[in-house]
């Protein structure tokens, strides 16, 4: 397979023979691959890892085994680093990939509810990367409250709401056609929050979906919890900003297009406070996205 | 708040549906000629329309309380329900809500006037049915729907939903909830209160000022509560500004709107602080010159929610005060981070803004589209059948309800190093006792107390003398003492075998303690 002769590794073929893949390099690959399906793992923490994602950078047919190895296993990879470490995310269709059905069981039944979580990771992101800038500042750490995500949508469902009384549109939805109701109202009219028998969020609520994402992120190796402020806060990870950045974003996108919907915007940050907000409700601690 | 104004509608023929149920319409007007000439033609009607709406769920509370287990009907359901609503409104904080807990306790004593021969506990029931009534506990999106239909403009008649909350719960912090009543609960059973916020707290101080000048202090209460809302919408408005500001500096005036606004609204709190000390005295002055007891009783009500309003805009000054240091750490953070390569989308601008006004079949397409692309990688979980055997046979594992267990702790018992014993401070204690009108000699005390035998309660005595020469008269005050021993010296000189110095008079001051106390509340 590799036409290689000068391996920067010691173990590697002797330099004479034209070098063929063995399977001690498949195996390292797929080792590779494995570790990558780990996204909690910290690259830093694990010396083979570490080792492993060397011989990636150094070695070009090493690298190209493990690209081999990920897409036969229906993985796309986003990013080989040493401080994202082997990113890979499930291609469509893929034994890997999430679905809604069985993240949320509501939402396979109400389609409201499907567009509530959906919508709770979008905002989680819009919310951990402001700016344009900050999605494509490698650097860049975003912060997040489930508070303050929930707040963040309301606050820009307000506006819409404001727009559409200032306009005179009645934006009641007609009572036989539930799918035509404006987006924005779904997460509106459900409420924040809620008193339960055990102390707990209701998993219905919005702040209760919030939190369900953001711990499903965290589970994915994209978020980290860093305390219980605002209803728990996190922070953001190398590899989400690699997945919102080349995968869902995009892929968000391109639908969104696909609906004829062209949304320009000068490249400048867009996420403006509302002019008048002061009837907006309110969420305890809600603010500081980037404070920790 | 999901619909604010009740102005925005067309013509609307309304009916409430009872809580959590969403699909009944009743016969409508049917067929006929088009009863409305056109939107714009009845918009008081839709207004009047949608307020009678928002009253629908207390009549329901009245008529379902015939449904449960029990002799209910002796209650005024709705009656229970506005007070709730008043409550709610009045407690609500500037970071909080209103308190479940509280809320309910504040509304047993009028559902226990209502039927005072019944139990406390069926009081309480009864505060909680109403509450979680107003919350519509029952629905996922803990709010009610009304039903009504429209004219489209082509003639059309469709019927829509109009949802609404009346008290919503709201996430406090530590994960507490908390009860705020909304725009629509405010606006159609509160009163009145949509209107500018800085224009209406002034009009109602001025009306508060005038209504005690004129000793009408019922009005004057109303007027008082109201104002209070108002501070608390006032701090609501630029704390949302501020936080704004957190989310991205440029995104908002930092060079006029901004500073003006934090400017104009310090200039606010210094201005009602000193505007509400006056009120205070007046309200003050009122309450002590007032024979008649009701009078009394409002005034020294006045006083508390005068005295939460200044308690508020304490508040909110020390918000307003960290405004500036925030955004200059936040200009540093963002402004003069080194300006990156922008990757083309812009997450809010590009997704979240377009896709909120978008009609829910649409929108869920993109949603599913970024939670397909977002959520990573989840590996599939299988199970070797030996493997399940073993976990299906394997017994829950016991949790650990006490946690792990504490080690027990080494005490090492203290020397008693005391110079006196209990006995000793309770023989001198018991010596110094004196009554108010009869004060004595230091010579006479200590010759007394050698008569005891005990040779150190003299020095005791002598020690505790020496100490009421200069006696805790704060401490007294603050902790409520009857009594308090004093020591003067007049000049005598002590005639003693083994102390030298005054012959100190020692005496019992009686403390006025009820005055004190009611003058501890009024500075606390």
């Amino acid at each position: 397979m590799s036409e290689h002769v000068e391996w920067s590794e010691a173990e590697a073929s002797p330099p004479s023979a034209p070098a063929a893949v063995t399977p001690a390099d498949a195996a390292d690959a797929a080792r590779l691959v494995a570790f990558g399906l780990q996204p909690k793992l910290q690259p830093a923490r694990d010396q083979e890892y570490t080792e492993l994602l060397r011989r990636y950078r150094d070695d070009p047919a090493f690298a190209r085994l493990a690209d081999a190895v990920a897409t036969g296993l229906g993985l796309v990879v986003l990013e080989v680093s040493p401080r994202a470490g082997m990113a890979v995310t499930a291609a469509e269709d893929s034994v890997f990939a999430v679905r809604l059905g069985d993240y949320a069981r509501r939402t396979a039944a109400d389609s409201g509810d499907r567009f509530l979580h959906g919508l709770a990771h979008l905002a989680v992101a819009a919310l951990a990367f402001p700016r344009p800038e900050d999605l494509a500042d490698d650097t860049y750490i975003g912060r997040v409250t489930v508070n303050g995500v929930d707040a963040f949508v309301r606050q820009a469902c307000r506006r819409l709401e404001e727009r559409a009384e200032k306009l005179g549109e009645n934006t009641d939805p007609a009572t036989d056609a539930p799918g035509l109701e404006a987006a924005w109202r779904i997460w509106a009219r459900r409420s924040a929050t809620g008193a339960t028998k055990d102390a707990r969020r209701p998993a219905a609520s919005t702040t209760g979906i919030v939190a369900k994402a953001l711990a499903f992120l965290t589970d994915s190796g994209f978020l980290q919890r860093t305390g219980d402020d605002g209803g728990g806060t996190y922070r953001t990870t190398a590899r989400y900003q690699l997945q919102v950045r080349d995968m869902a974003g995009s892929a968000a996108m391109a639908e969104l297009l696909e609906l004829g919907v062209v949304p320009v915007t000068d490249g400048t940050a867009s996420l403006l406070p509302a002019e008048d907000t002061e009837d907006l409700e309110l969420v305890a601690d809600a603010g500081l996205p980037f404070h920790s | 708040m999901p619909f604010g104004s009740m102005s925005d509608l067309g013509p609307t023929l309304c009916t409430v549906t009872s809580p959590a149920s969403t699909d009944s319409v009743p016969p409508q007007l049917s067929a006929g000629p088009r009863p409305a000439p056109g939107p714009a033609a009845d918009e008081g009607l839709a207004r009047r329309l949608r307020a009678l709406a928002c009253t629908a769920p207390l009549h329901d509370l009245d008529a379902r309380k015939a449904n449960l287990a029990g002799e209910y009907s002796v209650y005024g359901m709705a009656e229970v329900a506005l007070a709730a609503i008043d409550l709610v409104t009045l407690n609500m904080d500037f970071d909080t809500g209103a308190d479940h807990e509280q809320i309910v306790a504040r509304l047993v004593p009028r559902i226990a006037a209502q039927a005072p021969r019944r139990p406390t506990a069926e009081h309480e029931r009864v505060a909680r049915w109403v509450l979680e009534n107003l919350i519509n506990v029952g629905s996922v999106d803990r709010g009610f729907r009304a039903v009504y239909g429209t004219f489209a403009p082509d003639g059309t008649y469709v019927r829509r939903d109009y949802d609404f909350k009346l008290i919503e719960e709201v996430p406090g912090p530590g994960g507490t909830v908390y009860l705020r009543t909304t725009d629509e609960a405010v606006n159609v059973l509160v009163g009145a209160l949509d209107t500018d916020v800085t224009s209406a707290q002034i009009a109602a101080e001025v009306k508060l000022e005038v209504l005690i000048n004129r000793g009408r202090l019922a009005d004057a209460q109303l007027a008082a509560e109201q104002a209070r809302y108002r501070t608390v919408q006032y701090s609501e408005t630029l704390r949302r500004a501020l936080e704004a500001t957190r989310r991205n500096v440029r995104a908002v005036d930092w060079l006029g709107a901004v500073p003006d606004m934090i400017a104009e609204a310090l200039d606010h709190v210094a201005d009602r602080y000193r505007h509400e000390n006056a009120i205070l005295t007046n309200i003050r002055k009122a309450r002590d010159e007032t024979e008649e007891p009701e009078h009394k009783r409002r005034a020294a009500e006045l006083v508390d929610i005068v005295k939460d309003c200044i308690r508020r805009h304490t508040q909110l000054q020390s918000r307003l005060l960290e405004a500036g240091p925030l955004f200059r750490a936040e200009q540093d953070r963002q402004a003069f981070a080194t300006p990156a390569t922008t990757s083309g989308i812009d997450l809010y601008g590009h997704l979240v803004a377009p896709v909120l006004p978008l009609p829910l079949e649409q929108a869920i397409r993109v949603t599913d589209a970024f939670f397909a692309g977002g959520t990573g990688l989840r590996t599939p979980v299988s199970v070797r059948a030996a493997d399940l055997v073993d976990i299906l046979l394997t017994p829950p594992v016991e949790r650990e309800h006490l946690g792990a267990e504490m080690p027990e702790p080494d005490l090492i018992a203290t020397p008693d190093d005391s110079r006196f014993s209990e006995e000793q401070l309770a023989a001198a204690t018991e010596l110094l006792d004196l009554p108010a009108d009869a004060p004595r000699r230091l010579s006479g005390l200590l010759a007394e107390a050698r008569r005891t035998g005990d040779p150190d309660l003299a020095y005791l005595v002598a020690l505790l003398a020496v100490h009421a020469a200069s006696p805790a008269v704060g401490t007294a005050y603050r902790q409520g003492e009857e009594k308090l021993l004093f020591a003067v010296d007049d000049g005598t000189e002590l005639d003693d075998p083994e102390f030298g110095g005054a012959d100190l008079i020692v005496g019992t001051a009686l403390l006025d303690a009820a005055g004190m106390a009611a003058d501890r509340t009024e500075a606390a």
